[in-house]
């Protein structure tokens, strides 16, 4: 099927639609957050500005439309800010992982004998460390702040992709249009990038675009333990931190300080939403036994 | 035509590649001779698991390694041993100058690439010349391997094209880049029965045109009478009959040649029932001492149990592997049939 086939279908499919849109929003929040919410320190845009030095949330006012968090920390500039962050997170740590998980499946796969069993062995043991402890450790390790944080869940993230490209690689190059490249004098490299890769791709996307969400459900749990960003960092799982302490209320009303929790919450979970509809929209285009 | 003054195109020297796998060493080609002369169709003609796709295979070193080697032999192409070249040597060999065309064509072209791309792709790796080149080639190649509107379906996805087009465009890019040996593996076994002779005579005319040799490898005793000169039967890895095609099928001389014939209704004889070989292939694991035909053949006795036959002249340029092939010159002449009763001989 072609790119613009799956494109056309993707925004026919009403749950994809409702993805994209969603998707579309954060994107141009993400884009214009310097108009949206202007920095006050123009050369440290990521930290949250302060509304005091109090303790106490306050509830949303004009000035802060959706109030502040502990510390007086604004909520509305944190929940704008920290979608760049939820982006770079996402792009970045699925990206590097999905092409690390693609190079290494399909060096495994298509060589095969004991460069497969050795390439997998090392993916069984990356996959057998608990992943939140393994990024944890990490983290700890390099020391705390984004850039670590994204190094952590890349390290760990790759395996997946990879016993995915593996399975679709070994299947894949046993089609006769790859003996067909070969007997055309094409080169190894030439096969595996233009034959197969191509031929192996569509699972990985699909997998990937559902793991973009989750790698910011795993960085902002990151956040939330206190091994993620540095505190005042615009990151949705700092600002879910953030409200650890209020969860609770005050004593006959629970939701007294609701907007500390629920705002960061549904931030990431319309996030994580979104690329899981697409995800979804797009399997079930994909999948030949569906159409 | 008589190919035997010429020099040899292709000549390969007792070819033997084996499969080493868990269950043991299989000999899927096993001492292998023959020439294939420029010009000429060589057919190569036998049962599924005789190894034909083998030594198509390893002509072209693709043989799958591991498991599969070649153990021994020669493959002399234009005074190289193609068994000694390496993988890089081999790479400007394939496509170039001898090219391979597929069983499949449904899933011989990759899915992903237009048809123009795809046969572009082998002219600008052998040829050197710019998309803009290769793109007016192909669409030239589309021409002449007769696809109407080839501007239009240079630009079409394989699943845009039926099977015959497909295999249409596989021989548009097998040929793209001029080779000397066409090795075509079952090129019409997919295609139904009208797709079957059109691919078949196209394939006769190009050969013509380009000058170029085919080995044509098949299980169709038809498509053998149809395109080639000569004739290799293969029978577990070994060729047991080797000759021209009319002196084939007029005089067949080995017992195995001579029930493949047999199996197939003739139009001017009416007969009841066809002949047909008993048993299957043996087990390329375990075959048996002596002659390899010697489970199925109705005329194995003592010697053929013993030891292998050699591939020998029976009369001048026809090789045939059979320790009894005069005493079957006989039982023709009677107009007996050998395999229907086993009781006829003695």
């Amino acid at each position: 099927m072609e790119w613009q086939e799956v494109l056309k279908r993707l925004l026919q499919n009403k749950i994809s639609l409702l993805g994209i849109l969603i998707i579309l929003f954060f994107i141009v929040v993400a884009v214009f957050a310097p108009w949206i919410a202007p920095p006050r320190d123009a050369d440290e845009p990521y930290l949250i500005p302060r509304g005091g030095w109090a303790i106490q949330p306050q509830p949303p006012s004009e000035e802060y439309i959706f109030g502040t968090t502990e510390g007086q920390y604004d909520i509305f500039y944190g929940i704008v800010w920290g979608t760049r962050t939820a982006f770079r997170i996402g792009l970045i740590v699925v990206g590097i992982s999905s092409s690390i998980g693609i190079i290494v499946g399909t060096i495994a796969a298509y060589y095969g004998g004991w460069i497969d069993e050795v390439i997998m062995r090392i993916t069984d043991v990356f996959m057998s460390i608990p992943f939140i402890i393994a990024t944890i450790v990490l983290v700890t390790i390099l020391g705390q702040g984004i850039t670590n944080v994204m190094i952590a869940l890349i390290t760990f993230s790759w395996m997946s992709t990879a016993r995915l490209m593996r399975s679709q690689v070994l299947s894949v190059k046993e089609d006769e249009f790859v003996q067909a490249a070969l007997a055309l004098g094409a080169n190894d490299f030439r096969i595996i990038f233009r034959h197969i890769i191509l031929n192996t791709i569509f699972p990985v996307v699909i997998q990937a675009s559902m793991r973009m969400g989750s790698m910011v459900i795993t960085a902002s749990t990151l956040s939330f333990l206190g091994v993620g960003a540095p505190e005042g960092y615009a990151d949705w799982g700092q600002m879910i931190s953030f409200a650890r302490n209020w969860i609770l209320g005050v004593e006959g009303d629970p939701l007294h300080y609701w907007y500390t929790l629920v705002i960061p919450g549904v931030a990431i979970t319309l996030f994580c939403l979104s690329w899981n509809l697409i995800g979804d929209a797009f399997r079930d285009i994909l999948d030949p036994k569906l159409n | 035509m008589n190919f035997l003054s010429k020099e040899a195109l292709v000549e390969v020297k007792n070819l033997k590649t084996y499969f080493y796998t868990e269950e043991g060493v299989v000999k899927a080609v096993d001492g292998v001779d023959y020439e294939i002369y420029p010009g000429e169709t060589l057919g190569i003609v036998g049962e599924s698991g005789c190894g034909k796709s083998v030594t198509s295979l390893s002509i072209m070193r693709l043989v799958e390694s591991p498991p599969g080697r070649i153990e021994a032999g020669e493959i002399n192409f234009q005074g190289k041993d193609l068994t000694k070249l390496s993988e890089k040597e081999m790479r400007k060999i394939r496509g170039n100058d001898i090219s391979m065309i597929f069983q499949e064509p449904m899933t011989s072209l990759n899915p992903v690439y237009t048809v123009g791309d795809q046969i572009m792709e082998a002219i600008m790796l052998h040829k050197g010349v710019d998309r803009k080149e290769a793109r007016r080639q192909a669409v030239d190649m589309l021409q002449k391997v007769g696809i109407p509107l080839p501007e239009q379906r240079v630009d079409e996805y394989p699943h845009q094209l039926s099977g015959g087009m497909r295999q249409r465009v596989m021989i548009a890019m097998a040929l793209s880049c001029d080779p000397q040996l066409l090795i075509a593996d079952e090129p019409t076994t997919a295609l139904d029965v009208t797709i079957q002779a059109q691919i078949l005579e196209l394939m006769n005319s190009l050969k013509e045109s380009y000058g170029m040799s085919i080995m044509m490898i098949t299980h169709d005793l038809g498509v053998i009478a149809e395109v080639s000169d000569r004739v290799a039967v293969m029978y577990a890895g070994k060729v047991v009959e080797y000759t021209d095609v009319d002196t084939l099928f007029e005089d067949p001389k080995h017992p195995y040649t001579w029930g493949l014939m047999n199996s197939i209704p003739k139009l001017d004889k009416d007969v009841d029932r066809l002949e047909a070989i008993p048993g299957s292939v043996p087990s390329p694991l375990n075959f048996p001492e002596g002659c390899k035909f010697n489970t199925r053949c109705p005329l194995a006795e003592g010697k053929c149990f013993d030891v292998e036959p050699p591939l020998e002249n029976a009369t001048e340029g026809h090789k045939v592997r059979c320790w009894r092939y005069k005493d079957l010159e006989k039982i023709k002449e009677r107009g007996e049939r050998i395999y229907e009763d086993r009781g006829v001989l003695d």
